[in-house]
């Protein structure tokens, strides 16, 4: 007992103050790669080293559309190895949960030289918002509402529907001292009949469909989706075959993706936090309606 | 070798070929594997590591079955080659004088349509009860077929029957935050008489998309076969290649990726001493383990830009070097933790109580061990004295000594151990590894892969014997890519370990053990 109290007095407070204070973390990171599509100059390489198709290029004639699509990158950094331009650059940038999948997607469309390489970008379409709402302040605005509507509890049944358990390794790690998520009132639940939020991680299996839409109906209104992970958001790099059915919004009616392979803890702590704000909006168009 | 076989079988052994000095393939005339399995396990105490099918009858008209054996002492692979006729589609089972290959010879069933005669229990594994007559892994069957909706039942399980009998079913959903499979238990009272598993719940098609992507994609997918041993399946899967194209991984690149694989085994050790503690009630060495596996995750990432060790290993080495102030942030590291981890342990031995609910709980007996096929962990706590690092060295292993733990009482305190004295060899290989040169090149440029080249690639993952097996084909992609991981052997061993235990031990025994879920179903 005393070796216990001991241990715990030495040990001090580990746990990390995000999002109140900036993430700390290495430098070596590998988050979101960024685009300078006016000095990218050919797309090429790094369409053909991208192991899951997030960057893919459709050439007609002299014209070249390049997407972009975020929900199918696992952040392996090659698209930035293979281009020997400035126009792929791996950032730190983690913070990418969104309600709105197509705001996961960029384009760019090019006129090509003879040799096929970018001589004039034409328009760029992005729709990517970092943070939807202001990091800083996501922390306190989440205990302020789940503290009015859900008195000061946030409830997270997790499920695995076909993951490759990477994603389930940070959401446990979620629970760890380090990240300690219940500081915030949020707490992971074992009944989806005590859960306000079904976590999500993919791609949804053939074998887990029905499981996963009984957890599902399981759970009272209101109730809010999460996609985890590429593959949770897209079937990632195993994407639709016999055997898997893609993305959970292939099944159920998703609220927030959170995009990673797997996303970071603090990415998760990020996407879990904007989905309660969707929460608030929920409840009040039940009121209404 | 060849000639004994030879004479001994006659006819019936065709050819012998060595690809590599340490994997000999054999091939046989016909589909009889027994005399030769009797043959090999019974006199030569050879193990039958494991079994599976490759689709052959566009370009030689059969199918073939693998046998892959090894034998204690040598470093070489025996790898049977047995076709199997397109017409009768029938091969001879041996499951039922090596159990160890059950799942394995069920496998080739549902995914090649063949049929293992004389099965002691031939309902399906891999595919569930409620599919439709697919047979996935044959040539004809493409990946993206879009099958009707399932009707049926799952899986029957057996009725478990007497008074005061009942069966409880749980999964695949679970109640933390684990992979999904469902176990049917039937309890008399809270003794556990029988558990029945159902798997297979994220079977998403690996090695049949393994076929469909070029190898420098492919990387990314083995790291994904099972998330928490991404670093292992990647270096297997690297080595395959890097066999079949006769590549030489420069010694940096090597060594490099040793440090990795232990760092991968302590992170996923440390966090599974704290979850069987958790799992007994004492919370705050669970608090402690996570912490310190936090710190481990957090170096994974300041060395390879990847918590999970992901984006690193690349076929001819790793990606990208070290520089010294890594290099000191790695040894930094390794030093505290070795310290932190002290401590828990002796936290863990002051709880009198922690130990008594850990001894004599979940005991896998060393004879049932052995004749599963159990590997690993659970294998080692069991007297299953198996250690792909030191039976058949890859990367810098066979540059380092380390002792191989091994213990017979096969209960989880034992199974923890096992763990314990792992972490403390691996901080022991990672030390010695920073003491090499670490200069120079740590990745060769990867020449043209010659098509239809086998290859076999092991490597001790922290749950113990991961092989990958392929077969190069044109254009830098596969024909065929077999995994294994080690749960697929080692999930009958639950079954025995927990019959007799209550069903609140259930918990703590399954992660003593500690399966994966995905490296099993793919």
């Amino acid at each position: 007992m005393f070796k216990i109290l001991q241990k715990t007095l030495s040990t001090g407070i580990v746990t990390v103050n995000y999002p109140a204070s900036p993430a700390k973390i290495s430098e070596r990171f590998r988050g979101r790669p960024s685009f300078d599509f006016d000095k990218w100059k050919d797309a090429r390489p790094a369409a053909e080293a991208c192991p899951t198709g997030a960057i893919s290029l459709s050439d007609e004639g002299d014209s070249r559309k390049v997407t972009v699509d975020y929900s199918l990158c696992v952040f392996c950094g090659l698209c930035a190895d293979a281009s020997s331009d400035q126009g792929v650059r791996i950032t730190q940038e983690f913070a990418l949960a969104t309600s709105d999948r197509r705001s996961l997607v960029i384009t760019a469309e090019y006129t090509l030289n003879a040799d096929r390489t970018h001589r004039r970008l034409h328009k760029v379409d992005r729709q990517l918002v970092n943070a939807e709402t202001d990091l800083e302040s996501l922390g306190q605005k989440a205990r302020e509402t789940i503290q009015k509507i859900l008195g000061r509890s946030l409830a997270i049944r997790e499920v695995d529907a076909g993951s490759c358990n990477g994603c389930e390794l940070e959401i446990v790690a979620l629970n760890n001292p380090v990240h300690d998520i219940e500081r915030f009132g949020i707490q992971f639940v074992a009944s989806p009949r005590h859960a306000d939020m079904l976590l999500v991680t993919g791609p949804v299996t053939r074998n887990m469909e029905l499981a996963l839409l009984k957890t599902y109906r399981a759970m009272a209104e209101p109730k809010i989706v999460v996609a985890v992970g590429a593959c949770g958001i897209s079937g990632g790099i195993f994407g639709e075959n016999y055997a898997s059915l893609g993305g959970v919004d292939k099944v159920l009616p998703v609220d927030v993706y959170i995009p990673g392979c797997p996303p970071r803890p603090q990415a998760l702590l990020h996407g879990i936090l904007l989905v309660v704000g969707r929460l608030a909006e929920k409840l009040h168009d039940e009121r209404v309606g | 070798m060849f000639e004994a076989l030879r004479q001994k079988f006659g006819r019936q052994v065709q050819s012998m070929r060595a690809d590599r000095e340490d994997e000999i393939y054999l091939l046989l005339g016909g589909p009889d594997i027994r005399p030769i399995t009797e043959h090999l396990c019974g006199e030569f105490g050879a193990r039958l590591v494991m079994v599976f099918a490759e689709d052959r009858r566009a370009i030689e008209g059969v199918f073939f079955n693998y046998y892959v054996f090894e034998q204690k002492g040598s470093a070489q692979y025996l790898i049977v080659r047995a076709p199997v006729r397109a017409d009768s589609l029938e091969f001879p089972s041996v499951s039922a004088d090596l159990p160890s290959v059950n799942w394995q010879e069920r496998e080739i069933q549902d995914w090649f349509g063949l049929k293992a005669v004389g099965h002691p229990n031939p309902r399906r594994v891999a595919l569930h009860d409620n599919w439709p007559d697919v047979y996935p892994l044959r040539k004809d069957f493409p990946l993206k077929t879009v099958l009707p909706p399932f009707e049926g039942e799952r899986h029957i399980y057996r009725p478990a029957l007497g008074e005061g009998v009942f069966q409880v079913p749980v999964g695949p959903v679970h109640a933390g935050i684990i992979e999904p499979g469902h176990f049917n238990f039937a309890v008399a009272g809270e003794p556990i008489l029988y558990l029945q598993l159902r798997m297979f719940y994220t079977h998403k098609g690996t090695e049949k998309l393994f076929e469909k992507l070029p190898t420098h994609k492919a990387v990314f997918l083995a790291e994904s076969i099972s998330g928490d041993s991404s670093f292992s399946h990647g270096t297997a899967f690297c080595q395959a290649i890097e066999r079949a194209a006769g590549m030489e991984v420069p010694l940096r690149g090597l060594v490099m990726r040793t440090v990795l694989l232990e760092l991968e085994r302590i992170c996923n050790h440390v966090g599974d001493i704290g979850a069987i503690a958790n799992d007994v009630g004492f919370v705050i060495a669970n608090a402690h383990a996570s912490r310190l596996k936090e710190t481990m995750v957090t170096l994974n990432e300041q060395l390879t830009g990847s918590r999970l060790l992901r984006g690193m290993v690349c076929v001819g080495g790793v990606r990208r070097g070290w520089n010294q102030a890594q290099l000191d942030t790695l040894r930094t590291a390794v030093d505290s933790f070795e310290q932190e981890f002290r401590g828990l342990i002796s936290l863990i031995d002051s709880s009198e109580s922690t130990r008594d609910r850990l001894e004599q709980t979940g005991i896998l007996r060393p004879d049932k061990a052995r004749d599963l096929g159990i590997v690993g962990v659970g294998g080692r706590a069991s007297g299953v004295d198996l250690d792909v690092r030191r039976d058949h060295p890859y990367a810098a292993y066979s540059r380092y000594s380390f002792r191989v733990p091994a213990y017979q009482a096969g209960d989880v305190w034992h199974r923890m151990q096992v763990r314990l004295d792992e972490v403390n060899e691996s901080i022991g290989i990672i030390r010695k590894a920073m003491d090499e040169s670490l200069q120079g090149e740590f990745r060769v440029p990867v020449p043209a892969i010659p098509s239809d080249r086998c290859a076999l690639s092991a490597v001790e993952g922290w749950r113990g014997e991961i092989i990958h097996w392929i077969r190069t084909g044109p254009d830098n992609h596969l024909q065929r890519c077999k995994i294994k991981d080690p749960s697929l052997n080692n999930w009958p061993a639950l079954v025995e370990a927990v019959q007799g235990n209550i069903i609140a031990d259930f918990p703590v025994i399954n992660k003593s053990f500690n399966l994966s879920y995905s490296g099993t179903d793919r």
